[in-house]
């Protein structure tokens, strides 16, 4: 008989295991047991492959409550440099904020979600990026589930005729709609915390009776 | 490590008591193990009798109230918003909760982690000090907002008597104004006019022999006295009429009704033998009077600040609720509350069009329409507006609507803050949908009216319920003097307004029940506005229009004026007046009671004799949908 997991992980690095064992577990029944993983990063570009992670911001969100104490918040030093990325987030090529390898970031990121749900704006970019570092260091993709504001933000609207459904919001816009402040907005931590606050207020309305099972929720 | 998180939430908490006692450090400690709670509309922090939580709290966005049980009934004794503490019981005793707490708005709070403040409370008296008198007190003096995180060692707890308005103590100024006899009336007057107060208060070793107001100098100038060199000791009202700090609104008012005068200075024992503690007046009476409709639209119209126009916006709610107590005509309150809601739209396009850089580019008409145009808005729903700007030269077009979309993002922001949420399906002048000129509208509503599915046409069905807020009122006339040539005659438009109008089929099921809603998170509940209010406005929005009669946007006003133009169905439409008013109270009653839009009723919270009500309402309902199918000859719902 073949052991089919040490097949499946020939050589991983023991945080890799570490962090897959965490998906034995099973996820909550619930919404409101969910711990979810709130993030947003900060890259030098929009390309997947020449781009690196610049930060990587996270907060962690259970039922309506967030901890403060519970933050992520990480920069990494940074192989290739972009300059016209700098006028968006602000971070120079020298700076001297404490910052980790793109794999202690890695480490400690996967550490930080464990087997949580994964929340973003427009995730399907973030984790891209984060998959593609996975990559480089010769590790499988994420395993998490994951949710989009941007998506679900849309479920939020009612079905009219005025409504442009495709329509894309951005993060400054259902800041405004949702009446949230926009400080810090474009830190990776500052990101991730207006998602989340936004995240809470879409649950807040899809949600409402605080009845609803996560796999509707994942599958909206 | 930097948590950016924690220095934000240091900012905010240092512009408040207690925290604002802190050292830097360690607020910074602090904020890095708050906990953000995100709570909605509705619902409650903690109730009575649970235990204790391990966090005080503080308000960062929203509103929460404190309500004390007694005898099954809550009152509300306390409304904390933004930077107010409440929660503080675990800090002082080990008991679970007295209070309950609820959120009355969409609220974000500050969990405040009592094992990591108590040991900072404990080595800060001034820290210790404050909290224990926010709590000892339960609440704070509503009417000493100004003095709102001072250290008041003497604030009256205010027991809820809200229907007692009388026997609440007065408002006292504690800001008193004194002056010596020997100062002269010219410096005396100054000293009135640089610190903006009505009074001064004449003492001699903190003891007062006198009062001079505004009248003194009155009769002074008409006496004909010089005015520099004369003492104020000359002219000042004496002796002083004086009170102790726990007097009564209707003890004052009956004091300065008996001695004819408009101040009563309040001294320590109550005696003019004591020091000066504050003043009170006449006026500051009149302005804590909250439940007066002329002081809110005093108050609306001097407003300054939209957080100062949500206050005004919680009395006016208070005030609907105290004229749905005492009985009073739907028809009386709508108006007044219209009034209102309608001053606050106005005053907020006005502050708004003076926060723009320039003046508005061309004339144009801010409307309300849903509810708030038809004077049907009692409780604060959705907002729906739009803009109609006056046609501009062909290369001054982009700029001007680009002006009012700005414009109009400023006012539905401000709308929000003051309680419309946004409307969900963005019926809001900030969609530059909603935010055209007079020929786009003319051009876009021909288009709705002659090319598009009935959807589309019913959009058009919008300008007839409007209410004009802001702005001319030619360029709305125009625009609904053009829809109206567009639709007269129009057996299309007509067809589909009636086919609306029936396609939610009179709420009572086969055995006289209630139809519920069977599925959605309001299951079995029954959705009043869905079932019978909207099939009523349409029916008599249709029905008025096929008369041809314009402005005229009001339900029931539509069913009076209908009783009129057919006299031989003037039961029928006498009862629809009646119902359209009747629903309408039923659910501004609902909301009030449940703090929310008032949509949904729970069947088995009905009495017997509501029930009954209701179903009056209904079979005039279904009377006038069976009049609408057979005059435009509809044949069910189709579209």
């Amino acid at each position: 008989m073949f052991n089919f997991f040490r097949k499946e992980s020939p050589d991983y690095p023991e945080f890799w295991n570490a962090y897959e064992a965490k998906f034995q577990e099973e996820l909550p029944a619930f919404v409101s047991q969910t711990t979810f993983v709130v993030l947003d990063t900060e890259t030098t570009g929009f390309d997947y492959k020449n781009d690196r992670i610049l930060s990587i911001g996270a907060v962690k969100v259970r039922s309506n409550e967030l901890d403060v104490s519970q933050t992520f918040e990480h920069y990494l030093q940074q192989e290739r440099f972009n300059p016209e990325s700098v006028k968006i987030h602000g971070i120079l090529k020298e700076e001297k904020t404490e910052s980790l390898t793109e794999e202690e970031a890695i480490r400690k990121f996967l550490k930080y979600i464990g087997n949580a749900v994964l929340v973003a704006h427009h995730a399907v970019f973030d984790i891209k990026m984060i998959n593609s570092a996975l990559k480089r260091r010769g590790l499988p993709k994420l395993k998490n589930p994951v949710l989009d504001t941007g998506y679900l933000y849309r479920k939020t609207l009612l079905n009219s005729n005025l409504i442009d459904r495709e329509k894309n919001y951005s993060l400054d816009e259902i800041a405004e709609a949702f009446i949230i402040d926009v400080k810090d907005r474009h830190t990776a931590i500052g990101d991730a915390f207006i998602t989340a606050i936004a995240f809470l207020k879409i649950l807040g309305k899809i949600d409402k009776k605080k009845e609803m099972k996560l796999k509707e929720l994942l599958k909206l | 490590m930097k948590n950016t998180i924690a220095a934000r939430i240091a900012d905010f908490l240092k512009n408040f008591p207690p925290f604002d006692l802190l050292q830097q450090e360690q607020l910074y400690t602090l904020a890095s193990e708050v906990k953000v709670v995100y709570v909605e509309k509705g619902r409650s922090i903690f109730k009575a009798g649970e235990e204790q939580h391990q966090y005080f709290y503080v308000v960062n966005k929203g509103a929460v109230s404190v309500l004390k049980p007694q005898n099954d009934i809550f009152e509300t004794i306390d409304k904390c918003d933004e930077g107010d503490i409440f929660g503080l019981r675990p800090l002082f005793a080990k008991e679970n909760y007295l209070l309950e707490t609820l959120a009355v708005e969409e609220s974000i709070l500050y969990g405040i982690p009592i094992d990591i403040f108590k040991p900072i409370a404990e080595n800060h008296p001034r820290v210790r000090e404050f909290l224990l008198q926010s709590f000892a007190s339960n609440t704070r003096n509503p009417y000493a907002s100004g003095d709102k995180g001072k250290l008041l060692t003497s604030t009256p707890p205010v027991v809820a008597a809200q229907n007692l308005f009388e026997l609440q103590p007065a408002p006292i100024t504690r800001k008193v104004i004194t002056i010596s006899p020997a100062t002269t009336v010219q410096k005396a007057a100054q000293k009135m006019k640089s610190r903006m107060v009505g009074s001064l208060v004449v003492v001699e070793d903190n003891i007062p022999v006198g009062i001079v107001t505004d009248e003194n100098f009155r009769d002074l100038v008409a006496n004909g006295m010089a005015l520099e060199a004369v003492p104020v000791s000359e002219i000042m009202s004496s002796p002083v009429i004086c009170y102790s700090k726990g007097i009564t609104i209707s003890q004052a008012q009956l004091t300065m009704m008996k001695h004819g005068i408009d101040h009563i200075c309040i001294t320590e024992d109550g005696t003019p033998n004591s020091e000066v503690i504050g003043i009170l007046s006449a006026h500051n009476i009149m302005l804590s009077e909250g439940n007066n409709p002329s002081i809110l639209m005093k108050a609306i119209q001097r407003s300054n600040s939209t957080n100062e126009l949500k206050k005004i916006r919680n009395k006016i709610t208070l005030l609907l609720r105290g004229y749905l107590e005492s009985n009073i005509p739907l028809n009386l309150i709508s108006k007044i509350i219209f009034e209102l809601n309608d001053a606050s739209i106005k005053r907020i396009v006005e502050r708004c069009i003076k926060k723009m850089p320039a003046p508005p580019p061309a004339e144009f008409a801010w409307l309300s329409l849903g509810s708030q145009g038809r004077k049907e808005q009692l409780l604060q729903t959705d907002q729906d507006n739009a803009i109609i700007f006056d046609d501009v030269a062909p290369e001054h077009h982009a700029a001007t609507k680009a002006y009012f979309l700005e414009l109009a993002k400023k006012v539905n922001k401000r709308l929000s803050i003051i309680g419309y949420e946004y409307c969900p399906v963005n019926t809001m002048a900030k969609n530059e949908q909603w935010c055209k000129s007079l020929s786009e509208w003319k051009e876009q509503v021909a288009l709705w009216i002659t090319n598009a599915g009935n959807d589309e046409l019913l959009l058009s069905s919008i300008f007839f319920d409007f209410d004009i807020s802001y702005g001319n009122v030619k360029l709305s006339n125009a625009l609904s003097d053009h829809i109206f040539e567009l639709t007269r005659n129009n057996k299309r438009f007509t067809s589909a307004l009636a086919a609306v109008t029936l396609r939610n089929p009179p709420p009572l099921g086969f055995f006289r029940q209630f139809v519920v809603e069977h599925d959605g998170e309001n299951k079995d509940t029954f959705d009043i506005k869905k079932r019978a209010i909207t099939p009523l406005t349409d029916a008599g929005r249709l029905l008025i229009l096929s008369h041809e009669v314009k402005n005229l946007s009001n339900t029931s006003e539509r069913f009076d004026k209908l009783t009129q133009l057919e006299p031989s169905n003037r039961e029928l439409y006498l009862a629809c007046s009646f119902a359209s008013k009747a629903l309408l109270k039923f659910r501004t009653k609902q909301g009030i009671k449940e703090r929310n839009n008032g949509r949904f009723i729970k069947l088995e919270e009905l009495s017997k004799e509501e029930k009954m009500k209701l179903k009056r309402c209904f079979r005039s309902l279904k009377e006038v949908q069976d009049l609408v199918k057979i005059r435009f000859e509809i044949s069910g719902y189709h579209v």
